[in-house]
């Protein structure tokens, strides 16, 4: 489909009204702005699903007999929770990232793990930090009788987890998990502090080259908006495909 | 859910709206008044703006701002700034002048009042591994260069040489992001090398390609005050700095490579007096 009328018609707003959204009309702005978007969206969809996975497997290591493990856990939190993500952020990239490059042949030292690939490592257990405490709430808050009954039926510790216990203390952690995703998609922007080129990196180099802050702004804001949005929808669905009637709301 | 949304872009457009507002005119009179003048100048910009052990912001550019301070006999409050935020610290008023090695452009001047005459000219340069062997603009075709958020040649080049472009904030994180190999080369002013080639840390690394793109630097007031008593005094000032070869001075003072352009700029002033 050619949507250069479209374009065009974007050429001529800014002609008319001043309003200069380059990321339509001119063919260079256009594509890096999209790339931008689909970083953003690729970087958000690893995070969400990377951070739920931190968030599970740390609860159940959190119910570990071994005292060990439980103190890693522990430890792993309160570093994640207590500390900026931007400071992470930081520390991965510039502080990590300097013992994991390697030299050429050519003698050129190239980084191992890519400034993307560190944005979602670091981000997924910044918000699995927060993951794993959400559901430690639901699984305190399923009754211990029903982990007797699982017991008494022969279930390993694994397997009680992973078929009841999990399940019914998702329902209750929902809610907090959804607050906490949606933090989470909105905190991805501040990968753009290495360089990663997501929306807010892209926007930031468009709007020094064309100088048009205030339209970039209203651009961003207008797409995480609907981003988030996206997201609390695809929740609130779960939430009410999950729901068991009578137990809890 | 949909009135909500309109509501909140309603919101943006008008807190938009706010930040473009143009502040109070008149700044001649404020600085007076005040006894103060804010200049904003880069503090990562060696040897143009920097800090020095203790802190202080110092360089060929602060120096300038101390100038236009005695001139006034105010006193001088330098501010930090960056590429990336310099026009809009003027826009807000959080600085009455910048100095801060800003290439004048077609589109800065619709936004920031750039002061004529210029003061200084800079070309753009690659700082690369000597091991990486470039010889043309052309082989950055697909390589990964490093950057600085916000310089104006950061999308030509990536236009015309096809590079990928990695930028930061700040030139530290540049040099270390370069360092550490996440990306071939360092595009960036060539007056910003010179200093760098002279220390042992970038022995390693050159300066090997034609220097392109050569553009003035323009320092700026509020665009709505370039013709007023503010834009002129300045305007005088620069017109003064290179008649009595102050600049050319400075160049010297801060150890910076000769620029044709200042010598050329000296020589017009002096014939243009006599």
């Amino acid at each position: 489909m050619d949507l250069t009328p479209l374009w065009e018609w974007f050429r001529w707003l800014y002609g008319a009204t001043g309003v200069k959204l380059t990321i339509f009309y001119d063919a260079f702005d256009r594509q890096r702005f999209f790339d931008g978007f689909l970083t953003s969206v690729r970087l958000q969809a690893a995070c969400l699903v990377s951070s739920v996975v931190v968030g599970v497997v740390g609860a159940w290591l959190q119910g570990s007999r071994l005292k060990p493990v439980r103190l890693a856990v522990q430890g792993y939190i309160q570093f994640f929770r207590n500390t900026p993500p931007l400071v992470q952020l930081y520390f991965f990239y510039f502080a990590l990232g300097y013992y994991l490059s390697y030299m050429t042949d050519e003698g050129l030292r190239v980084a191992l793990v890519s400034n993307f690939a560190w944005a979602v490592i670091c981000l997924s257990l910044y918000a699995g930090a927060f993951n794993v405490e959400i559901f430690r709430a639901g699984i305190e808050a399923v009754p211990k009788e029903t982990i007797e009954a699982a017991e008494a039926l022969g279930y390993s510790r694994l397997r009680a987890y992973v078929y009841i216990l999990l399940p019914l203390a998702f329902r209750i952690s929902l809610p907090a998990l959804n607050n906490n995703l949606v933090n989470l998609v909105k905190t991805t922007t501040i990968s753009y502090a290495i360089a990663v080129p997501e929306m807010l990196y892209v926007a930031n180099q468009i709007w020094s080259d064309e100088v048009n802050v205030p339209e970039m702004m209203n651009v961003l804001l207008v797409i995480y908006v609907s981003l988030v949005g996206v997201v609390v929808w695809i929740m609130h669905k779960w939430e009410r495909a999950l729901r068991v009637p009578g137990y809890v709301s | 859910m949909t009135r909500r949304l309109l509501g909140l872009g309603a919101f943006a457009l008008a807190a938009a709206a706010l930040a473009t507002l143009p502040a109070a005119a008149q700044t001649l009179d404020k600085i007076k008044q005040r006894g103060v003048i804010v200049v904003g100048s880069k503090a990562d910009y060696k040897p143009f703006g920097f800090r020095d052990p203790s802190g202080k912001i110092v360089g060929f550019e602060p120096d300038m701002a101390a100038d236009v301070a005695k001139k006034l006999g105010v006193k001088l409050e330098l501010e930090a700034v960056v590429s990336s935020n310099r026009m809009q610290f003027l826009q807000q008023g959080k600085i009455d002048l910048m100095i801060a090695t800003m290439n004048d452009k077609p589109d800065r001047r619709q936004v920031v009042g750039i002061i004529e005459p210029l003061y200084y000219a800079s070309g753009v340069n690659v700082l690369a591994a000597k091991k990486a062997g470039l010889k043309t603009w052309e082989q950055l075709k697909g390589k990964k260069v490093c950057g600085i958020q916000g310089a104006w040649y950061n999308k030509p080049v990536a236009e015309k040489y096809g590079a990928d472009f990695i930028s930061f904030k700040g030139q530290a994180e540049v040099e270390t992001a370069l360092l550490q190999g996440n990306c071939i080369g360092w595009v960036y002013d060539d007056t910003a090398f010179a200093e760098r080639l002279a220390d042992a840390k970038w022995k390693d690394y050159e300066m090997s390609l034609p220097t392109i793109m050569e553009e003035p630097w323009g320092l700026a007031v509020r665009l709505e005050e370039r013709e007023g008593p503010w834009g002129k005094f300045m305007s005088d000032m620069i017109k003064e700095w290179h008649r009595t070869g102050r600049l050319i001075e400075l160049e010297k003072k801060w150890k910076i490579p000769a620029s044709a352009y200042l010598k050329k700029m000296h020589e017009e002033a002096k014939k243009a007096k006599s």
